[in-house]
Formats: C-alpha cells, sequence, structure tokens
C-alpha cells in the first residue's frame, strides 16, 4: 500500500481544494490517519473508494471522540548568548487546543487486501455536524446513527438519522464527557468516588444537637 | 379449606390406608410442581437460563420445562439479564400481562441492580425498582445449580402460602395490585425512576 504522504498527495491532486492532515499516533502501533476537512469529505471518501490503486471498499468501523479542551508544551532547545556566554536554553511554548467532536473511520481493501487507513473528521460541540459517508459505505449507516445518538453529531446526507440505542424522547448525549447522569443513586451499597458524592445527597439529614438534646 | 391437621391423626390415618390433605395444600402442591416461566431472556445470564433448561441440569425435573412465549400462559418471570433503560417499560407491560397468581425471579447481578453496568447511563439499576421481585439469585452470571436453587425457594414459599386468613397469598387479596404502572421515556430518564410502591431501599447514613 502506499503511504500516507503518497495517498495525501494523490487526493490533493485529485479533489481540488482538499485539506488534509496526517495526524501522528505516537503509539508503538503507530496508525496515523489523516484528517480531511468536512467540505470536500464525501469527495475524498469516493476517491480513496474508487481510485484502482487503493479501492478501500469495506469500513469497517466508525466510531466517535469527544476530545476536551488540552493545552500541549512544546518544548525547543536553542542556543542563546547570555552575558557573552552561550548557553542551552529551553524555550517552552504552549499551544491551547479548544475541544472537539470527532468521528473516526477505519477503511480496509477487500480487494486489495490491505488496509487500514485511518480518516477523521472534526467538529466543533456547538452545532456539531459533518458529512456522512454513508452514501460512500453503506456500513456506516447504523454507526453513524449510534454517533449521532451517542455524540450528538449530525450527520448531514445520512439516509437514515435517528437515535438507535437511546429511546427516541431522549435529549442528553451521553457518551460526551459533560454528560452528567440522572440522579437514580438513592440506593448505593458500596459506593466510593463520584459515586459516594452523589449517592451523599441521599442520605437522610443527621439530627442536629437541639434536636438530640432532651427536652 | 383449615390447614391445622394433626401430623399424629394424619400419619395413623396414613397408615390405615386413608390419605388425608387439605385443599391448601392439594392446591400449593400442585402449583409449585408446574410453573412454567415467561420464555424471554435479556443478557448473558440467559445463556445460564437456558443451560438450566437443557438435559443436564434439567429444570423440569422441577415442573418448569414448559417455558411459554406469551405472558398470558406464564406464572414465573425469570428476570436473567441485563434490563436496559430502553427496555424497562417492556419488562413491566410484559408483567402486567401474567395471570395471577405470578413469580419474578431477578437472576444475576444486573437485574438485581443493574451489576457491571449499575454506572452506566443506559441500564435500569434493579428491576425491583418496578415490580415485586419474590427471589434474587446473586452472580454474574449464576450457576445453573443456583438458579435451581432459586426455583426450590420458590416451591418452597408457594407451598406455604395461605389461601386464607389475614395471612393469605397476595394473589387472593382483592385490594393487592396485580399491574404496576409502565415507566415511560423521558427527557433525561425514565419516568418515574422508580415505583414508591415496590422500590423501598433501606436509607443509609454513614460518616
Ligand atoms: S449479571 Fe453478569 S452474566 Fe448476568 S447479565 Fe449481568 S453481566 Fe451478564
Amino acid at each position: 500500500m502506499e503511504t500516507l504522504e503518497q495517498i495525501k498527495k494523490r487526493i490533493e491532486a485529485a479533489v481540488p481544494g482538499a485539506k488534509i492532515d496526517i495526524v501522528n499516533n505516537g503509539s508503538p502501533s503507530a496508525q496515523h490517519s489523516l484528517k480531511i476537512d468536512n467540505e470536500h469529505a464525501r469527495d475524498v471518501a469516493r476517491f480513496l473508494r474508487d481510485d484502482p490503486a487503493l479501492r478501500f471498499d469495506f469500513c469497517s468501523n466508525v466510531t466517535g471522540v469527544d476530545w476536551l479542551d488540552r493545552v500541549i508544551k512544546k518544548t525547543v532547545k536553542t542556543k542563546q548568548v547570555v552575558d557573552g556566554v552561550e548557553k542551552d536554553v529551553d524555550l517552552t511554548s504552549e499551544e491551547k487546543i479548544p475541544g472537539y467532536l470527532e468521528a473516526v473511520y477505519h477503511l480496509f481493501s477487500i480487494a486489495h487486501k490491505h488496509g487500514p487507513v485511518i480518516i477523521r473528521m472534526q467538529t466543533g460541540r456547538a452545532n456539531a455536524q459533518l458529512s456522512s459517508l454513508t452514501p460512500i459505505w453503506r456500513s456506516a449507516e447504523l454507526q453513524e446513527r449510534e454517533i449521532f445518538d451517542l455524540y450528538g453529531i449530525k450527520f448531514e446526507g445520512h439516509p437514515d438519522l435517528r437515535r438507535i440505542l437511546m429511546w427516541d424522547e431522549f435529549e442528553d448525549f451521553p457518551m460526551r464527557k459533560d454528560y452528567r447522569p440522572p440522579d437514580d443513586f438513592e440506593w448505593e451499597p458500596t459506593p466510593h468516588d463520584d459515586v459516594l458524592e452523589r449517592a451523599k445527597q441521599h442520605y437522610p439529614a443527621r439530627p442536629t444537637e437541639t434536636e438530640l438534646k432532651p427536652s | 379449606m383449615g390447614d391445622e391437621i394433626d401430623e399424629g391423626l394424619r400419619s395413623e390415618l396414613q397408615r390405615q390406608g386413608i390419605w388425608v390433605t387439605s385443599m391448601q395444600e392439594l392446591y400449593n402442591w400442585g402449583r409449585k410442581n408446574s410453573i412454567w416461566p415467561l420464555q424471554f431472556g435479556l443478557a448473558c445470564c440467559a445463556i445460564e437460563m437456558i443451560a438450566t433448561a437443557a438435559s443436564r441440569y434439567d429444570i423440569a425435573r422441577f415442573g418448569a420445562e414448559v417455558f411459554r412465549p406469551s405472558p398470558r400462559q406464564a406464572d414465573l418471570m425469570i428476570v436473567a439479564g441485563t434490563v436496559t433503560k430502553k427496555m424497562a417499560p417492556q419488562i413491566v407491560r410484559l408483567y402486567n400481562q401474567m395471570p395471577d397468581p405470578k413469580y419474578v425471579i431477578a437472576m444475576g447481578a444486573c437485574a438485581i441492580s443493574g451489576g457491571p453496568f449499575k454506572q452506566g447511563y443506559n441500564v435500569l439499576k434493579g428491576i425491583d425498582r418496578y415490580i415485586p421481585v419474590d427471589v434474587y439469585i446473586p452472580g454474574c452470571p449464576p450457576r445453573p445449580e443456583a438458579l435451581l436453587h432459586a426455583f426450590m425457594e420458590l416451591q418452597r414459599k408457594i407451598d406455604n402460602q395461605k389461601l386464607s386468613g389475614p395471612n393469605k397469598s397476595d394473589h387472593l387479596d382483592r385490594e393487592h395490585p396485580s399491574e404496576y404502572p409502565v415507566p415511560a421515556f423521558g427527557k433525561h430518564d425514565l419516568v418515574p425512576r422508580a415505583n414508591p410502591d415496590v422500590f423501598r431501599p433501606p436509607q443509609i447514613e454513614r460518616v
């Protein structure tokens, strides 16, 4: 299979205007991925599926991710002249990345027996919307519905976007990190951590000093 | 209909070839040996329930091998597995459709309390929030022997039920409800979160 860089170049040549970034995965699995922009997502996907050398005809997995706001610290070693002496100085810079929601697709080629290539699309938390890739890979249909159900990302162009696991009347998005489960902690025999905090709200009030005093 | 037969007299009569019993004993004996369970399973515990019904553990020895596919013909509901919040109203509805006398076994940690998924957003923290449970079996999953044990407990319970008098069995008491409200799907959770007539958790106070 071609490398991601080669694929990226070929996509950019085939789909004018497409913005592709390579997202590096620093873990030992080193499964790097392609971040594709929302506007050209479907054209890029169609290229990945139809290009004779790539032929990613199988979308095996679609999943959602909720990234919180994060700060990335970068340290750069530079040489600086301090008081006429050259010294190594570490310059640290902080980069704030606001949180976002992400949909991740794993693609394989059954025709060429290669893969996976991972593509990602990002969207903000408010008004989360991405273009659906179900028209390209039918296998994404239920999984995009699941992401819609649990993360609240609307997939524009999806043929049948409804909740799939939770009931239709449900309004929350339980896999988002700011989700707070409803207050059904009346009976927690072995509470700890967060559960303990929430269970405590159901404990009866302790009698006050005056109530305890015999009158 | 009285249930007070003198044990000495009874064994004396039996020695003479006369078998004496009471209506209540006969009735309960018949009921306890043909408990027909409702045929449904919710999660992994159902696999153990199936194993219990198969030849090795053979629930037919207790007269309960006739798993009925309709609540109208069932005496016993074995809640075998995880009750999701989406499923809970259907369980209550099935319970309501069963004719009296009816019994419920909560099989496994999930049915009792939500089990390993207790803190999940989608799992009901115990079916006893909406319907009364007769026998609880702990385990994840409980072994078939445990389900058989629950059966024997249930048989014991049925055997001791009275047909008359102040302590008569619930199903003979007109005042006692045989149906419970079905929870509705709400915006954030089931509404209500529990039926206070059925679910009375102990109040805990911890320092
Ligand atoms: S109690 Fe354990 S075995 Fe039974 S349904 Fe729950 S998770 Fe599965």
